[in-house]
């Protein structure tokens, strides 16, 4: 019982999040690639309830960023004219799940009046809707590429353990160069050589094949671990002196067997794929212009100018902190379970 | 035992003082009265520590090996040319040579060395040294960096001692304003770096481990300590041939030390906190944060508007391509258009990128020669506003069309998209990318951004030519357009949208090519200046690089330096080291 709360809060929040990033262009006010060249840096908007006559309105409204004379970067408020919040405004077309395409977003203002919950960068892009669309490609990459490590991890560590021999040295000697291998410089090496032309969705393909692949030698020594001891298990030894074939074997003592250890893995991969990707990107190797994702939009804080002025700029890292949180939790709830259950 | 060294080091100076000519017994005074030069600068104080910010840590001593920004920095206050460029008034003077005279043919220039001079060491200076400085510089085997401008029209510059101090140099061609190729090439002190030039270990000389008694120069400051990872210590040179107006010896300072940062930020961050008394090349972003604290820390940060330094988009025009890049020939077709080129120019809003780029201290570009140049640029020619309107209009009448959904197709239906590669270790010019990326998007035209490590993005401009466009930037050097010979000649090894060439590709470029072989060897500098403002008409006519922003010179300094006057060429703050001084007494002293 009490395993099952520990996992239903992280699990909530895991699914709220992957939600809205799926569904980030109905929940951005706006196009990702949106620029508004007179308003690089602009800090988030105020949410006013009180009208400058000091009443208080039902109806939510913001003030447009108007750069402050003979200063770059600098904004007030322009208090002129009041732009209230509007539900579901049409805007900029966008597709759910790349199937559905509409225009109506969540909440919007009016033009030339920008509703930016979070800020600009330095484009005069809308970083919360960078933030929401930068999570596909974050989470997902994440998502993706613990699926590519984990098939290559098991297949290969159940292949080690099971079959043992030169089979086994093979690949534990292919997993100890893996491990050896220093993998940044490798990948830094690697764009260099790659071609021009990569378009989002093949950058998307590359960095999880790159991310997948990086990372599965660990969990795939784990797996032969479990696979090898629980093949010498009686009832699998009666079960193989009853003539069972080894897919059999395999496929219905073997396998189960590494569940839990699968599951606890992706629990913990996943969140340390989000952050590579985050790191590839941070590092100019990920998605390109103007595609975001967290790693690219956090580039921007390698200026000390930035670092030190413009404090929206670190709302990306802001979520990756609950979302990592939570797998964390998730990985430690399904720790105990398995401990549980040994018992 | 101390005094029996001090005895062993006064019998090797007299040795060293009777080995060369024109110096009398007398302990080393000179013959010759010193023939000291006097600027025209307000009186300053001496004594003092001048603390300056240096990026990276110098890699050597050794002017003839160095060709890092740090190592030149550092070995700038160390030695002196014959005759130096001016970097507030940007024209040339003298230095260690006392007058020129050049032929009516202008093969010959004749040097007059300042007499009396001496070395840091105490060594006396002559015409044995400069003809030893010159030899080395234009060895082959020593490759120095120098080497090539001391080649004009590929041939090497004939020097020949006429008199203890008097030096010709004999020049195979014509070439205007050679009294400008003496900057920069500091003269070596024949004493101490013969020995290892006949053993071909010269370029060995001088390191950073070298003790600092085996080093000396002609510069105003001379190598004290250097403490490896944290800082280099130059004291005075206490003979050092320049004078204030009072008839002060220069340099007023005691002492300068460059501290390394390791990059801009930390640069930063140290002045920020008072460690440091100079800062130079700061970003348009650090400059902002700076303008904002100046009042309260004692600091002050100066804009001196548009420098050399120019941003541009590259088209690879390259006739060679390599196998791989297959995809590359077939996007030449648009790119040799030069409607295309000229539409992407129309297109791209240089304005909003002076404004996000570099907060507005920059200066929008449509030709290389910027307005900081000040003697070479042409004021006249047209700098057009963004025009989408006229960008489709050149499009179209170079065949292209649209389809319904915007996208700009070819003549023959492929659509027009292409990459552009930037450097990693750039933001600006990433972002630049990005601004052309949206504002090409407007045209119908999709652009992808592949930020390259900076080697690996070098490597394919200049070797493979495996890129579609490119955006760079060129710029630091003389104001001169000679020095620009190797981007503009079609053979130049910088010509970059089209290098390698062995006849110019196109009239445009055999053009460009005659005009500045004239201007190269055209005295009048009039003349050349007419010649000059051609190029600059036929290149934003031709558009090879379309030019996009020039970013303002930034720099900064506390209250505390006298004298502090920052020019645009580089060094852009330590050109008049000698005249700078500590203003607070009590604080130099501490």
């Amino acid at each position: 019982m009490i395993l099952r709360g520990q996992l239903i809060v992280p699990l909530f929040c895991l699914v709220a999040v992957h939600l809205v990033v799926l569904l980030a262009g109905f929940f951005s006010p706006y196009d990702f690639a949106e620029q508004d060249r007179d308003a690089p840096y602009a800090p988030p908007v105020r949410i006013h309830w009180v009208n400058e006559e000091g009443r208080f309105l039902w109806h939510p409204f913001i003030y447009r960023w108007i750069q402050q004379p003979g200063e770059f970067q600098a904004y007030r408020e322009d208090t002129q004219r009041p732009y209230p919040i509007h539900l579901l405004p049409q805007g900029s077309q966008y597709s759910i799940v790349s199937t559905l395409s509409w225009n109506r977003h969540l909440f919007g203002v009016d033009a030339p009046a920008h509703i930016w919950l979070m800020g600009a960068d330095g484009y005069g892009r809308d970083l919360f809707t960078r933030v929401l669309y930068g999570g596909r490609i974050s989470l997902f990459v994440g998502l993706a590429a613990t699926l590519l490590t984990l098939t290559l991890a098991v297949s290969l560590g159940t292949l080690a353990g099971f079959y043992g021999g030169w089979l086994d040295a093979a690949v534990m000697r292919f997993v100890d160069i893996f491990l050896a291998l220093p993998w940044l410089c490798v990948l830094l090496a690697l764009r260099a050589f790659l071609p021009l032309h990569v378009g989002p969705a093949e950058a998307f393909l590359l960095l999880v094949m790159v991310i997948g692949t990086v990372g599965w030698a660990r969990p795939a020594r784990l797996v032969r671990g479990v696979v090898l001891s629980a093949k010498e298990r009686n009832h699998i030894l009666a079960a193989r002196s009853f003539g069972a074939p080894d897919l059999y074997l395999l496929r219905r003592h073997i396998l189960p067997e590494t569940r839990d250890v699968v599951l606890t893995q992706a629990a913990l991969l996943i969140p340390q794929y989000i952050l590579a990707e985050v790191t590839l990107s941070f590092l100019g190797l990920g998605i390109g212009e103007p595609v975001p994702s967290w790693g690219s939009m956090l580039t921007s804080l390698q200026q000390y100018y930035v670092l030190a002025s413009k404090w929206w700029m670190f709302f990306p890292a802001m979520f990756l902190i609950p979302v990592c949180l939570s797998y964390g939790l998730m990985s430690n709830a399904l720790q105990q379970g398995m401990n549980r259950a040994e018992e | 035992m101390k005094v029996g060294l001090s005895a062993r080091t006064l019998a090797l100076s007299l040795i060293a003082f009777l080995g060369r000519p024109g110096y009398s017994i007398a302990f080393g005074l000179p013959q010759q009265a010193e023939e000291l030069l006097r600027v025209d600068a307000p009186a300053g104080i001496s004594g003092g520590n001048l603390v300056v910010g240096l990026r990276s840590e110098p890699k050597t001593m050794n002017p003839v090996v160095s060709n890092d920004a740090s190592s030149r920095e550092v070995i700038a206050q160390t030695t002196a040319d014959l005759i130096h460029i001016n970097r507030s008034s940007q024209k040339a003077e003298l230095a260690l040579a006392s007058s020129w005279k050049v032929s009516p043919n202008g093969l010959l220039y004749t040097v007059e060395l300042r007499k009396g001079l001496r070395f840091s060491d105490g060594v006396p200076f002559d015409a044995d040294d400069v003809v030893f400085s010159f030899k080395v510089y234009l060895d082959e085997k020593v490759d120095a960096p120098q080497r090539d401008s001391l080649m004009p029209g590929g041939k090497p510059i004939v020097v020949k001692k006429t008199g203890p101090y008097t030096v010709t140099f004999e020049l195979a061609q014509p070439y205007a304003s050679a009294e400008r190729l003496f900057d920069s090439v500091v003269i070596l002190p024949r004493h101490l770096l013969a020995n290892s030039y006949l053993e071909g270990k010269l370029t060995r000389a001088w390191s950073l481990s070298t003790p600092p008694k085996e080093m000396a120069g002609l510069g105003p400051f001379c190598l004290k300590a250097y403490v490896p990872g944290q800082r280099i210590t130059l004291q005075r040179n206490p003979y050092y041939w320049k004078v204030d107006p009072q008839g002060n010896r220069l340099p007023y300072l005691a002492e300068m030390t460059f501290l390394f940062a390791g990059n801009e930020d930390a640069e930063v961050l140290r002045f920020e906190a008072g460690e440091t008394d100079i800062l130079s090349r700061i970003s348009a972003q650090n400059y902002a944060v700076l303008k904002k604290e100046q009042g309260s820390r004692g600091l002050q940060v100066y804009d001196l508007g548009p420098g050399l330094e120019y941003n541009f988009l590259l088209f690879n025009l390259n006739s060679t391509l390599p196998a791989q890049a297959g995809g590359v020939a077939s996007k030449q077709t648009w790119f040799r258009e030069v409607k295309f080129r000229q539409a992407i120019s129309s297109a791209i809003d240089r304005e909003a990128m002076t404004r996000i780029v570099y907060l507005g201290l920059g200066t929008s570009l449509w030709t290389p020669t910027t307005p900081g140049n000040k003697l070479w640029f042409d004021s006249s020619i047209a700098r057009p506003a963004r025009s989408l309107v006229h960008s489709r209009e050149l499009l179209k009448s170079a065949g292209f069309s649209w389809r319904p959904d915007g996208t700009l197709v070819d003549a023959r239906g492929t659509p027009v998209e292409f990459s552009i590669i930037t450097s990693t270790s750039s933001s600006q010019r990433t972002q630049m990318a990005t601004m052309i990326q949206e504002d090409l998007k407007e045209i119908g035209i999709r652009v992808q951004i592949v930020p390259l490590e900076f080697r690996a993005m070098l490597d394919r401009v200049l070797q493979t030519h495996d890129y579609e466009t490119a955006v760079m930037g060129l710029g630091g050097g003389d104001i001169d357009p000679n020095s620009q010979l190797n981007v503009w000649l079609s053979s130049g090894d910088d010509h970059l949208w089209n290098l390698g060439q062995t006849k110019p590709a196109t009239p445009w470029e055999a053009e460009i090519d005659r005009l500045m072989t004239r201007q190269m060897s055209t005295l009048a500098t009039d003349e050349r200046k007419r010649l000059y403002d051609r190029v600059q008409k036929i290149e934003m006519e031709n558009l090879p690089f379309v030019c996009l922003v020039s970013p303002d010179v930034l720099v900064g300094a506390t209250h505390r330096i006298g004298n502090f006057r920052p020019a645009v060429l580089d060094p852009q703050t330590l050109w008049n080291s000698e005249q700078l001084f500590i203003r607070d007494e009590r604080k130099a002293a501490k």
